[in-house]
């Protein structure tokens, strides 16, 4: 496509390349003036790679970039910013115990004379972009005193305070709550009204189909297609982003349930600060059936999965496998009853991300003698296991065993763990936030793996704070409010209303 | 060009560029300072290898710090921060001592007795700080700092004691003979022995001159067989997982406690170990009244950190530490450069290693270059 004025942005034939590895291979871009513009892509597909060339804390090795028409060369984020770019990460740059205005100001300074920083005139020009966006933000609160919403505001007005005609937005929603992400929605139709840009990262497709008006595709570093959102829908987006069908629906059978295998009875667990998170909870999994606890992050779930996993204290009540106690045991005698877990924080309990793939996947089993005789660990027969795992589970990128578990991308990172779960043929296997922070060809591959899993007989424990995925993927769910199982249902005999009430207290006496 | 870009990329390289920097950065003070800076380390490389009796000295002096850089690598691979190296090697020593005095059995018995006895001093230490980290949660870099000084004590205390107390000098009482590591420590004492030794001046040079003793093979084999322990085996493989993620390893069943232990004993029956090779291998065969501490511990921090805390790496890093060391001592007398020098080379050269990024840093430089002027 020729450069041209109608187009605020365009990147053409751009190629970044990591050592041996294209990161990003002749992709090209073309945003229009005035629209939201998704960018599409599975995790690891090049999305982030592409907008930080742009926002120019990478270089591209080839391709070049215009910007309403004219060629630039952007060497660092200085000149983005020079061109109106601005860029807000996933992660919040803000410091803490400063004010909104302080943060927003850091960097680009309003200053007096000798330098003396003016305050108030700061907080006079704050307050005029906030009221000019209708931002509903207070220049003088703390940033740790406000929402996640709030703070990722605060970044956009960083951003438009120095100009931004450009907004770049990684992985907007992926910490918003619901009501939140309307609030951006609505955010960036008034800033694209009011004559700006903003480009999109992210693989949620919904709110691609809610916001965007354009949407290009990035697959493994190939550049796609670019598609009018309108002429779309979800599945469309989803088969071209991971480049083939995927069922959003979860495929399976009816259950057939089997004997209790995990029994929960009058639990009751204490948090960090000794507050009382699970009070007197009851539950049954049966082999054969997955049990889904829905519920608002913060009732209880945290403690309940810790104390099954002995790495909380269980002050009341027991947990049984198979009617055999395990409650204030400790992990290792959780594990060798053949209890798998998929932690909800990955980085935190499921990996030690700076040693290798093979020896992450022998994590927890790392004893056994398939693993190497008496006291020593066979690096041959780690290998040869992980192959067969990476084979097996489609992890990438193939040939990856020696590689550091860090260098993985999220869901690679995810699918190491269940694998290693999965290859051991636990009896309970408990999945907590399995999904979280994965796309959706991942989430469609968690989803198949715990149905199989569940059609081998094990007994599996979904506990997630997505409603959506409890009622798909659940054959009995259980409400958690409070820290106790207030109502159970079977798959289909409740709708999302009647258990948002229930996950509210509304069902609690 | 292209063979040093891919030297660059080696995990030892950093150590290495750091050394060069070492040299570097010394030659400036020494030029500054009106010396000749390639005649002075011209003395030093002669200071430390010219003669075979040399040679000998500067592996006799890497023994105890080999030794304390494989006990601080290890602890530090398992995500400890042992500086308490210097106070498990004092009481590897006062142990040593003791059993070394109290009892008096054949050699084939005594020097294991002696040594083990040692090791397990150096042990205990370790394994009571990492019991308090462990149990307690208090930092085992403010409990082994604290424990350095009382071990200190302990030894003057053990020397002054009427037990051990060598009447008329600042030592405790030497070890019985049959506890000594040298080679063929009877040639030394018998007039034979000594003829012999005397008509063959390089045998004389290395055994009659020297203490020269079997403490640097055992260190080499501790080096390798940590190495061995951390890499290849499942013990070293729950230990490292506790260092690089505590919680993780926690998660998949792994003691975390137990682990902090074990490490800490580990590392500090190394760190004893040197302690009791240096009293069976080295005259006076004793302690001595301490009235600082002698370094062995920390001198083992820097040779740790020069070796990227490899445990096997520690063998060339400690090597090199003693060379300068010994070397420098040459440098002061024949030259009358300040063997101060010597610590600003090891001081930049810690300094430098501590910068793990230079290396592939350098060789991405040198990447960009090659690629630039090629296109020009």
């Amino acid at each position: 496509m020729e450069a041209s004025a109608a187009y605020a942005v365009q990147m053409h034939g751009i190629t970044k390349r990591f050592g041996a590895y294209t990161a990003l291979d002749h992709v090209d871009l073309d945003v229009r003036k005035q629209t939201v513009h998704a960018i599409l892509g599975e995790n690891g597909a090049g999305k982030t790679t592409l907008m930080n060339i742009l926002y120019g804390l990478y270089q591209a090795d080839e391709g070049e970039v215009f910007l309403n028409g004219q060629k630039v060369d952007i060497a660092n984020p200085t000149t983005a910013i020079n061109h109106g770019i601005g860029m807000v990460h996933q992660h919040f740059m803000l410091v803490e115990n400063f004010t909104v205005t302080e943060n927003i100001i850091l960097g680009d300074e309003i200053c007096g004379t000798a330098g003396i920083l003016d305050m108030r005139r700061a907080r006079a020009k704050v307050l005029e972009l906030v009221e000019q966006y209708g931002f509903d933000v207070d220049p003088d609160a703390k940033i740790e005193d406000i929402s996640v919403g709030m703070q990722q505001r605060v970044e956009i007005l960083k951003a438009l305070f120095r100009g931004a005609e450009i907004l770049i937005l990684d992985e907007p929603t992926a910490v918003l709550t619901p009501q939140e992400i309307d609030k951006l929605i609505q955010i960036m139709e008034d800033l694209t009204a009011a004559g700006k840009t903003i480009i999109v990262i992210t693989h949620k497709l919904k709110e691609i189909m809610r916001s965007a008006h354009e949407c290009s595709i990035i697959r493994r570093g190939v550049y796609m297609g670019t598609v009018d959102v309108t002429q779309s829908s979800e599945d469309d987006l989803a088969a071209r982003m991971v480049g083939r069908n995927v069922n959003l629906k979860v495929q399976k059978t009816p259950a057939h349930p089997g004997e209790v295998c995990l029994s929960i009875r009058g639990l009751s667990v204490k948090d960090e600060r000794g507050i009382e998170q699970v009070r007197g909870l009851d539950l049954d999994v049966r082999s054969g059936e997955i049990v889904g606890i829905a519920g608002i992050d913060g009732n209880g779930q945290q403690e309940l999965v810790d104390a099954i996993m002995c790495m909380a204290k269980a002050t009341k009540g027991t947990i049984a496998i198979k009617g055999e106690q395990i409650q204030n045991t400790s992990p290792r005698n959780v594990i060798d009853h053949r209890i798998g877990t998929i932690p909800s924080d990955r980085h935190r309990w499921g990996l030690v991300l700076p040693m290798m793939v093979l020896e992450n996947s022998a994590l927890e089993h790392h004893g056994k003698e398939t693993f190497g005789e008496g006291i020593m660990l066979d690096y041959d027969k780690l290998y040869s296991f992980t192959a067969e795992l990476i084979q097996k589970f489609d992890i990438r990128p193939a040939g990856c065993e020696r590689e550091r578990m860090s260098g993985l991308s999220g869901g690679n990172q995810q699918k190491t763990i269940i694998a290693r779960q999965v290859a051991h043929v636990p009896d309970v296997l408990i999945a907590f936030q399995p999904t979280r922070g994965l796309d959706v060809g991942a989430i469609e591959f968690v989803h198949k793996t715990l149905v199989a899993e569940r059609d081998r007989g094990a007994a599996i424990l979904l506990v997630s704070f997505e409603l959506d995925e409890v009622m798909d993927v659940s054959d009995t769910i259980a409400v958690i409010y409070h820290g106790q199982i207030v109502d159970t249902f079977e798959q289909g005999t409740v709708d999302e209303e009647q258990l948002g009430l229930l996950m509210a207290g509304g069902g609690a006496q | 060009m292209s063979a040093v870009i891919r030297f660059m990329r080696r995990p030892f390289a950093n150590a290495v560029v750091a050394i060069i920097l070492g040299f570097v950065v010394a030659a400036v003070i020494l030029a500054l300072a009106g010396f000749d800076p390639l005649a002075t380390f011209a003395t030093l490389f002669q200071g430390a290898l010219g003669k075979p009796k040399y040679i000998t000295n500067v592996i006799i002096k890497a023994t105890p710090i080999l030794l304390t850089g494989v006990g601080v690598a290890f602890a530090f691979q398992t995500g400890l921060f042992n500086i308490g190296a210097e106070g498990q090697y004092i009481l590897g020593t006062v142990v040593a001592t003791i059993v070394g005095v109290t009892f008096n059995f054949p050699a084939p018995i005594q020097v294991p007795l002696v040594i083990l006895s040692g090791m397990l001093g150096g042990a205990l230490l370790g394994a009571f700080i990492g019991f308090l980290k462990a149990r307690f949660g208090i930092h085992e870099v403010i409990t082994s700092i604290m424990c350095n000084w009382i071990m200190l004590y302990l030894c003057n205390f053990v020397v002054g004691s009427d037990a051990f107390h060598k009447p008329n000098s600042n030592t405790a009482l030497p070890i019985n003979v049959s506890g000594y590591t040298m080679v063929l420590p009877e040639w030394k004492v018998s007039d034979e022995g000594i003829a012999y030794l005397v008509a063959r001046p390089w045998l004389r040079d290395i055994l009659l001159k020297t203490d020269f003793n079997l403490g640097f093979v055992i260190a080499i084999a501790v080096a390798i067989l940590m190495g061995v322990l951390l890499s290849r085996t499942k013990l070293g493989y729950e230990l490292r997982a506790v260092g690089l993620n505590k919680d993780a390893a926690r998660f998949a069943g792994i003691g975390v406690e137990r682990s902090v232990v074990t490490c800490m004993l580990i590392s500090g029956a190394i760190c004893g170990l040197a302690g009791a090779l240096n009293i069976t291998g080295i005259s006076p065969h004793t302690i001595t009244l301490l009235s600082v501490q002698e370094g062995y511990g920390f001198n083992g921090l820097s040779v740790a950190f020069i070796a990227g805390c490899s445990t096997v790496g520690c063998i060339p890093a400690s090597f090199l530490f003693s060379g300068l060391i010994y070397g420098g001592m040459t440098v002061q007398q024949m030259l009358g450069v300040p063997s101060e020098i010597i610590s600003i080379m090891i001081g930049t050269i810690v300094f430098f290693t501590a910068l793990p990024a230079m290396a592939p840093k350098i060789a991405d430089w040198l990447e960009r270059r090659r690629l630039t002027t090629k296109e020009a």
